[in-house]
């Protein structure tokens, strides 16, 4: 038993440096075909949409706190972002950082009271704060730009380096996914892991064991909503173009849809659905016109109904039946042996 | 004629109760299909769409006359409702409240998308049931189509009441609510409980989305803004609680056509949403909710 655990933490090792390198190359191979070239752009999205992906996950898989909230808090990202280097002529990074400390500080005054809601009425109160946001942006033509958008905002550059090529934002935003992956890996496989675990499967038990329920989730919001906010900031300086409809409620709802599809009770659930959803939406449904929403629909439905545990439960299950298998092959042998 | 300060007052109020009527009807059903599977189907507003399209097809397109194409209409609404449970929530293998709540979504995006191939994008329009004529009322107008709408909502509420507390069935889908483990060990079968309640709340979304077409149109992507006005009012209710639902549908839709009328017509979605956020802080199981039964829930 030993021995298994051993293996497992080891997996985990070699699964980050496969996927490290799988995400180095990339960009190598895409070049090779031009049918292949631009995924390297969606790419791009895709990680943006991992870094609120696993932030979800956390919230959502580990602590079992549902969020309709989150296209806010990568709104809230994009906007200030957008607002503050375009109006105000303000340093990208400075922006960013912004950002980051406005979420978290709307997160933990919402977090605070939402998150003694449960279930469906801590659904509705996120999926409220989502609308109310949606609206502040419409409405606030003079600061926001309205239902028009925000136009010309700046690209950021690293310690000097411009970001200005596709490639260059890749590598950077994927850069930033890893370096959070690793963070959240070793946050589940601390105390605090075993904590959001123990709320998730009884709030009344992990309490009684001594964890502080209501801080610990407050703490996984916050954590989540300065991810989304951070990830919001990247994508106003990569498209360098923001309107409301990429933080409204839909985009909520997709957010969910990425983690269930991919299985929010691991950190590779998160970053498997932004793969699958974003590559959906932006390229693949394209080839179905009008009928895009219908495969959508249908895609959704088959996942969940056929793959309960999301896409990324598929090798564990994999593992487990040929396992089985080669159980039951042992058990054929035997008489004969005998 | 002049119109009064009294006077628009009440017509805010008419307004937002014709409205409120829709979201009290959507939220019903939502609470028809929590009370038995403890999830949210999130397709609701989509009966509601289809009841008002359907109608449309029926009544103007093939001419058949209102009284007809009404029971017409409810039934095939029903049928996507029943076939909805049997495609899409009873085959999931291992269902929780998030997976059949992710699935309805995904039913809901299926189901606008045939809807946008069959009807395009355009809204329709579907002629009222007595006439265009208003009624002079306390120095506002009704329209007479918004008594239909209200009256709709009283039928709906009578029906519904000598339902669950008259009628074996109706007294079974009760006993799912508070127990589904309990009521099958009493016979009750819980499977087809669910596709009971799966009908009758397309049913009533179909009812509401024929009687609001003729005031409001009816195009294809109404019905994800109806379920979330509708969950709003379930909620601020209390989730699986009747009374609630129309207290809060009525409460939602006063709230949106006074503040959209007062205040400003681009916050009007904020003020309800307000609203409902500070009630939650204050009763997190909105106004009807009993606490001690909200802890028994899974989700």
């Amino acid at each position: 038993m030993t021995g298994q655990k051993q293996s497992k933490t080891d997996k985990t090792g070699i699964q980050l440096v496969g996927f490290s390198l799988a995400i180095l190359l990339f960009p190598f191979f895409a070049r090779q075909v031009s049918f292949f070239e631009h995924y390297v752009d969606v790419m791009v999205f895709v990680g943006i949409n991992s870094l609120i992906t696993m932030g979800l996950c956390l919230l959502m898989g580990y602590a079992g706190q549902i969020s309709l909230g989150h296209a806010s808090f990568f709104g809230l990202g994009a906007y200030i972002s957008g607002v503050a280097t375009t109006r105000y002529g303000m340093d990208p990074w400075v922006c960013v950082f912004l950002g980051v400390f406005v979420s978290a500080g709307v997160a933990l005054v919402i977090g605070g009271p939402s998150l003694k809601l449960r279930g469906h009425y801590l659904a509705m109160a996120t999926l409220a704060f989502c609308i109310i946001v949606t609206t502040v942006f419409n409405e606030n033509v003079a600061i926001t730009g309205g239902p028009d958008g925000l136009a010309f905002i700046p690209g950021i550059s690293l310690f000097g380096y411009s970001l200005d090529s596709v490639t260059k934002y890749y590598y950077f935003v994927w850069g930033v996914v890893l370096a959070v992956l690793m963070v959240c890996l070793n946050v589940i496989r601390s105390r605090v892991g075993h904590a959001l675990r123990s709320i998730h499967d009884s709030e009344s038990a992990a309490s009684s064991v001594g964890v502080n329920v209501a801080k610990y989730k407050v703490h996984v919001f916050v954590w989540s909503a300065v991810m989304a906010s951070f990830a919001g900031s990247l994508y106003a300086h990569y498209l360098n173009f923001i309107n409301p409809s990429s933080f409204n409620l839909f985009v909520s709802i997709k957010l969910l849809i990425m983690i269930v599809l991919g299985g929010m009770y691991s950190l590779w659930g998160g970053i498997v659905g932004a793969m699958l959803v974003t590559f959906l939406g932006y390229e693949w449904l394209h080839y179905f016109e009008d009928a895009e929403v219908v495969v959508y629909g249908l895609i959704v439905l088959v996942i969940i109904i056929f793959m309960p545990g999301g896409l990324a439960s598929l090798p564990e299950k994999a593992n487990r039946l040929w396992a089985e298998r080669t159980d039951s092959s042992h058990q054929s042998v035997k008489p004969f042996v005998q | 004629m002049e119109i009064t300060l009294f006077g628009q007052i009440i017509q805010y109020a008419v307004t937002g109760i014709t409205i409120g009527s829709i979201y009290a009807m959507v939220a019903i059903g939502f609470n028809t299909i929590y009370n038995v599977t403890e999830a949210i189907n999130f397709a609701q507003g989509e009966f509601v769409m289809l009841g008002g399209l359907l109608m449309v097809f029926f009544r103007v397109g093939l001419q058949i006359p209102t009284v007809l194409s009404i029971p017409l209409t409810v039934l095939v609404v029903t049928v996507v409702g029943m076939l909805l449970n049997q495609l899409a929530i009873k085959p999931i293998r291992q269902p929780s409240v998030l997976s059949i709540v992710i699935a309805t979504i995904g039913a809901s995006f299926f189901i606008r998308g045939i809807a946008m191939m069959i009807w395009g994008k355009t809204p329709f329009d579907l002629p009222p049931f007595s006439g265009r004529n208003p009624i002079p009322f306390l120095g506002a107008v009704i329209q007479p189509q918004g008594l239909w709408v209200m009256g709709c909502l009283v039928v709906v509420v009578i029906v519904l009441t000598i339902f669950f507390d008259r009628t074996i069935m109706g007294k079974a889908l009760r006993a799912c609510a508070v127990n589904p483990n309990a009521s099958s060990l009493v016979g009750i079968n819980v499977r087809f409980m669910v596709l009971i309640s799966f009908a009758l709340s397309a049913a009533i979304g179909a009812l509401g989305g024929i009687v609001i077409t003729p005031i409001s149109l009816m195009e294809y992507d109404r019905g994800a803004m109806l379920a979330v006005k509708g969950f709003s009012a379930c909620v601020l209710g209390g989730i699986g609680n009747f009374p609630g639902a129309v207290t809060g549908g009525l409460l939602i839709g006063l709230i949106e056509s006074f503040g959209a009328g007062l205040i400003s017509s681009g916050y009007k979605d904020v003020f309800a949403l307000l609203v409902l956020l500070a009630v939650l802080f204050v009763r997190p199981n909105g106004l009807f909710g009993n606490i001690e039964i909200s802890k028994i829930k899974k989700f």
